[in-house]
């Protein structure tokens, strides 16, 4: 019986040695990619790296969700088990990178000019110290309609320039009888329409002001209260069974014909694109009504670890693969987002990608390209929780007026800095 | 011990292989058990103290172990009072209240009152108890998603009993910010009360047919047969009942989540929805330590007095 044991130990300890010595030719990669578009975008690098001998190996997360991701995340690297870069959002990098945890690519950034290609605003979040920790995969950008071109037909409706126009269109829409507005009544859809609403009552200035510097001024201020207004219009136009919805629910519905617009990042593009529907034809892209020629972001990064040195090439060559134009390219077009350096072509693109690529280089240059803060790239993880939880109250009715909303996005907006 | 062994050698020394065989077999069964016994040790009760600690830190992202005071608890319970509107902590802490006292009530009662039919000596018992029972088997998670599409009024009963022709029926309790705990009561019970059943069932077969009989002959009625005799001997199994009940109503994380994903507005959080969601999505470990460790005082101050007051009678 103790032989047996001895055997069991023995064979458990070389297990658990061979897991750890990853082969140098190894990718190890922490993603949450795992469904049809995004794994398909991501077999991309996958080919690129295996070019120059590289293997792809991914670590496994049980239960999807960025969430998950980052839990088992924060145990490998207490482990110090490092994986050679894994997804991640915002701030996270951030966080990792002042806990000291991640690796360095300056010098690699140096060679294939990043500094002067990715947006400045994205290197924020890319670059900690000086030094690059993270290689931008994509821009996203929230401040999309998404519109079902059938029903705008049916109705008469043009392209919303402004808030009340939008609302007359709602309006229209809810006279035909089709749902006008599809929302997920989940905190952060809430939250990221209330970015766009934002943006578009108060101007790139005042959401800048009060969403990425957390003024405190402009939090309570009146241009506040009134964005907290327009959202309450806005949920007026909403389906009474919206509570809790998928956001991939709510764009089926507009894809569908039962709903006219969805409020969305660019990501719900993709699920166009799995319906098989054209930009132009089937659906129609704008920018929420009043923030055409800003940008809210947000972007998927994948953080570089400290990984040991015989494992570093493996991890240049995937940052270099991950920021090169041809792979920017190819995975954006699947993903619906635009890519993260503005020198890339838009031969493939769709008229949506066109004008995304277009308006993420408008709003570089012009100083428009803001963070979203309901996405976590505004503030630190927990102001944009306490953020999206005083949206969602205010949608739900626990918070009554704009009134009392200010007061408590104030409220928790200083207790969580 | 050892120094009782030591005798033994010193007053028996022809003896001593023997011995030394005897002692190591007195010895086996802690041999075996101490990896378990470490195990438990530091992943359960070294990280109780772990948490405890710190809850007294700033901790954020990662833990950091310098000690900066009650800053977290201070937190806690000034949200404790925080309702209107009302804080994500005092959702958390009323909803446990809601659910824990329905849960736990509803599910004894109807464990009860199944198994009280069922042990009427009807024909199919074998076929009717695993019915009841199976719902055990299935995980939260699918309990959770099983019942958000039946409860969702697009979807499942409201749908379904208009498309019936029954327009006026109104059911969107998981959709409402008031009610949608209370659908958390009815997928929790519906899993746990098969279970409960069983135990229950088990005791009631358990009871000396005698006592029953000399209660018939001596007048008394059904009613009074299981008031003041039957329920009165099921004690035992009302309080094991109760502390797994306990446990499940405290941990029931994953349920929330898949049937409500936190309910409009975050409405149905329970506390370990908010210690999840305040160590690992908001960065805020010191708080989500501090808000398990109320959790734990509060499930230490219900059960202990509970377990104190049971357990002691038994030496009667």
């Amino acid at each position: 019986m103790l032989r047996k044991l001895l055997i069991g130990t023995a064979l458990a300890t070389s297990f658990a040695f061979s897991a750890h010595a990853a082969d140098v030719k190894e990718v190890q990669m922490l993603h949450w990619w795992t469904s049809g578009g995004e794994a398909a975008a991501l077999n991309v690098l996958k080919g690129d790296l295996a070019k120059e001998g590289y293997a792809w190996k991914d670590v496994p997360v049980a239960g999807g969700g960025g969430d998950a991701a980052m839990t088992a995340l924060k145990a490998m690297v207490a482990a110090g088990n490092y994986p050679t870069a894994s997804q991640m959002l915002g701030y996270t990098v951030l966080d990792y990178a002042a806990a000291g945890v991640m690796g360095d690519l300056t010098e690699t950034a140096k060679k294939e000019g990043w500094d002067k290609s990715v947006p400045a605003a994205l290197q924020k979040f890319s670059v900690y110290d000086g030094k690059w920790v993270a290689a931008p995969v994509n821009v996203h950008s929230v401040n999309w309609l998404w519109i079902n071109k059938a029903v705008m037909d049916k109705i008469g409706g043009t392209e919303p320039k402004t808030f009340d126009d939008f609302v007359a269109l709602l309006d229209k829409a809810k006279a035909a009888g089709v749902i006008p507005l599809a929302l997920g009544g989940q905190n952060w859809q809430e939250a990221t329409m209330f970015d766009s609403v934002v943006l578009s009552t108060g101007g790139p200035e005042f959401y800048k002001k009060a969403f990425n510097d957390l003024d405190d001024a402009s939090l309570k201020s009146d241009t506040m209260k009134k964005s907290f207004d327009n959202l309450a219009k806005l949920v007026t136009y909403v389906d009474p069974n919206f509570s809790g919805r998928d956001w991939n629910l709510a764009t089926a519905m507009v894809i569908k014909g039962d709903a006219l617009v969805q409020v969305m990042g660019d990501w719900a593009k993709g699920e166009f694109h799995a319906a098989k529907k054209t930009p132009g034809t089937d659906f129609l892209c704008y920018r929420f009504p009043g923030t055409d020629g800003s940008v809210i972001y947000n972007s998927d990064m994948f953080g570089m670890f400290n990984v040991p040195e015989d494992r570093k090439a493996a991890q240049v060559a995937l940052a270099t693969a991950t920021l090169s134009k041809s792979f920017q390219s190819a995975f954006n077009v699947v993903k619906g987002s635009v890519p993260a350096r503005t020198d890339v072509p838009d031969t493939d693109f769709d008229a949506c990608g066109k004008k995304g690529i277009a308006d993420l280089k408008a709003a570089n240059e012009g100083g428009t390209l803001f963070g979203s803060l309901a996405q976590g790239y505004g503030a630190p993880p927990a102001v944009a929780n306490a953020y999206k939880d005083v949206v969602s109250k205010f949608v739900h009715g626990q918070i009554k007026t704009s009134d009392e909303a200010v007061t408590e996005l104030v409220k928790a907006i200083d207790d969580a800095k | 011990m050892s120094t009782v062994a030591t005798t033994q050698i010193k007053l028996t020394p022809e003896r001593s292989r023997p011995t030394v065989r005897a002692r190591l077999q007195d010895a086996l069964p802690k041999i075996v058990l101490a990896p378990s016994f470490a195990i438990t040790i530091v992943f359960v009760y070294g990280f109780i103290l772990w948490t405890i600690y710190l809850s007294f830190t700033n901790s954020k992202t990662f833990p950091s172990y310098v000690i900066t005071g009650s800053r977290a608890y201070q937190r806690l319970w000034g949200w404790t009072f925080d309702t209107d509107p009302p804080s994500s902590w005092y959702t958390s802490i009323t909803n446990m209240g809601i659910f824990g006292f329905l849960y736990i009530l509803i599910c004894l009662a109807l464990g009860l009152f199944l198994a009280i039919l069922l042990d009427q000596k009807i024909r199919g018992e074998g076929v009717l108890r695993p019915i009841y029972l199976y719902p055990m088997a299935l995980s939260f998670i699918v309990t959770g998603v099983a019942w958000k599409w039946f409860l969702d009024p697009g979807l499942g009963l409201e749908q379904t009993l208009h498309q019936w022709g029954w327009t006026s029926f109104h059911f969107d309790w998981i959709k409402n910010k008031d009610f949608v705990i209370y659908t958390v009561v009815i997928a929790g019970v519906w899993q746990a009360s098969g279970f409960i059943m069983a135990m229950f069932l088990a005791g009631l077969r358990g009871i000396d047919g005698e006592i029953m009989k000399a209660a018939q002959i001596d007048g008394a009625t059904t009613f009074q047969l299981y008031r003041r005799i039957v329920i009165p001997l099921l004690r035992p199994i009302f309080l094991s009942a109760f502390i797994v009940l306990a446990h499940l109503a405290i941990k029931s994380y994953d349920l929330v989540v898949a049937l409500t994903s936190g309910g409009p507005g975050g409405s149905a959080w329970l506390p370990s929805n908010f210690m999840y969601e305040y160590t690992f999505k908001r960065n805020e470990m010191a708080v989500g330590s501090a808000s398990a460790v109320i959790m734990l005082m509060t499930i230490v101050a219900i059960i202990v007095p509970y377990l104190y007051s049971e357990l002691r009678e038994k030496p009667r």
